[in-house]
């Protein structure tokens, strides 16, 4: 009996061992990393108040943010705090899990502003020298690599990051959205936020 | 990337000459102000890239520089008047809607700039793409895509230049032909001319030119 107990004992040792180490070679975070994010971006990665929904988001654009944020080159001191301990890895493996979590949309927008939100979408506002989103972000906001779905993001959480751009913080993106934001009114940004908060 | 945009005097200069020939000096609206151009510029720069270098992203935006500036604005005028369209949920027509003016200083500036070619159609396809390019399939009735494009893919005038184009969205011209040209059905362009070709080729010959071509200076 007191040879054999051991025995078992390693043998669970060594398995939880290396499940934990397939799991993590597989792309999942730790339990550790889930939970770390989930305090404020939602259990289900739903996102919750000012935390984005990062379920269904685009895995290349979630880790080139994490990275963004240790960096300090995107402004977001609570990130910034969030990031400390960034490594690749975790960033990868973090993105990898919540992109394959169905998104919900956050349907949270003025359903009155839908139908301009659509228009500024798919056409932009050439006389105000405004790209159309859908030529980057897709015709369904899905977005792509490194571009990010927008599709179902709070109405606050979009308007907030287009007022932030258009008030020349993060003006170091390295994307045309601080120069497009610039050009948005404070309407234009509401009806935008409210049209994509409802597109599944 | 570097996001500091270049200022050419080129197009200015353009402006400046056909303000003072055809009259368009009464007019006061952006297209006539260095600063309107300049404004335009980078609104053509946040889709087709700083050197108009195209993107690949959820949609394939081609690459503009180099382009013929007879293509340039010839499709710029096409979108305006809705002989084409890509069909999908971007209003093409109200984005690329610009004056007459700034169709030309804007083809002007994008046809100078010369980023190198992206590269980015899978390698094992361009020498089967290379000989479709240069000789055409006389069994399938497709013509050698060099008699009109010339052999180094270049264009001229109203026919585009195909060389260093982005290899999703050659794909995606030749496989769509009809469904983005022609949209306006009496009062054709000259796209009519690649529709029996687009018809006669399938998607593997597409792809292997679609190949050769992105690689090409």
């Amino acid at each position: 009996m007191k040879t054999i107990r051991p025995k078992i004992t390693a043998r669970v040792l060594l398995s939880l061992a290396f499940f934990c180490s397939m799991s993590a070679l597989a792309g999942n975070p730790t339990a550790v990393e889930r939970q770390y994010c989930s305090w404020c971006h939602g259990v289900s990665g739903q996102g919750y108040a000012s935390a984005p929904r990062l379920a269904g988001q685009r895995k290349q654009y979630i880790e080139n943010q994490l990275q963004r944020f240790h960096e300090h080159t995107r402004v977001g001191s609570m990130m910034w705090g969030a990031t400390v301990a960034f490594s690749v890895k975790s960033a990868h493996d973090i993105a990898l899990y919540f992109s394959a979590i169905s998104p919900k949309a956050a349907n949270d927008g003025d359903k009155a502003l839908v139908g301009r939100g659509r228009a500024i979408y798919r056409g932009g506002i050439p006389a105000s020298n405004i790209a159309a989103c859908a030529a980057c972000h897709g015709p369904d906001a899905e977005g792509a690599g490194e571009i990010p779905r927008l599709g179902g993001l709070s109405y606050d959480y979009l308007n907030a990051r287009l007022e932030q751009w258009h008030h020349r913080h993060d003006a170091a993106a390295p994307s045309p959205m601080p120069r497009v934001a610039l050009q948005l009114t404070p309407d234009e940004i509401k009806a935008l936020a409210s049209y994509l908060s409802f597109v599944k | 990337m570097n996001y500091i945009g270049t200022r050419s005097a080129m197009p200015t200069a353009i402006l400046a000459i056909l303000f003072s020939t055809t009259g368009f000096a009464a007019s006061t609206n952006m297209a006539t102000t260095s600063k309107g151009l300049q404004a335009k510029m980078a609104y053509c720069q946040d889709c087709h890239g700083l050197s108009g270098q195209g993107y690949s992203g959820v949609l394939p935006i081609p690459r503009i520089a180099t382009q013929t500036t007879a293509y340039i604005a010839n499709q710029l005028l096409d979108f305006s008047e809705s002989r084409r369209d890509s069909n999908v949920s971007v209003d093409m027509p109200k984005i690329h809607s610009v004056s007459p003016a700034m169709r030309v200083a804007l083809a002007s500036h994008f046809s100078g700039l010369n980023p190198k070619p992206p590269g980015d159609g899978p390698k094992n396809l361009v020498n089967t793409g290379k000989k479709i390019y240069e000789e055409g399939i006389p069994e399938a009735n497709v013509p050698a895509c060099s008699g009109c494009h010339g052999p180094k893919a270049r264009g001229e005038g109203k026919i585009p230049r195909l060389a260093g184009q982005l290899y999703p969205y050659t794909v995606k011209e030749l496989g769509n032909w009809i469904k983005e040209r022609r949209q306006h059905s009496t009062n054709e362009d000259t796209s009519a001319v690649m529709t029996p070709v687009a018809h006669s080729l399938n998607q593997t010959k597409i792809a292997a030119v679609a190949a050769y071509l992105s690689y090409l200076k």
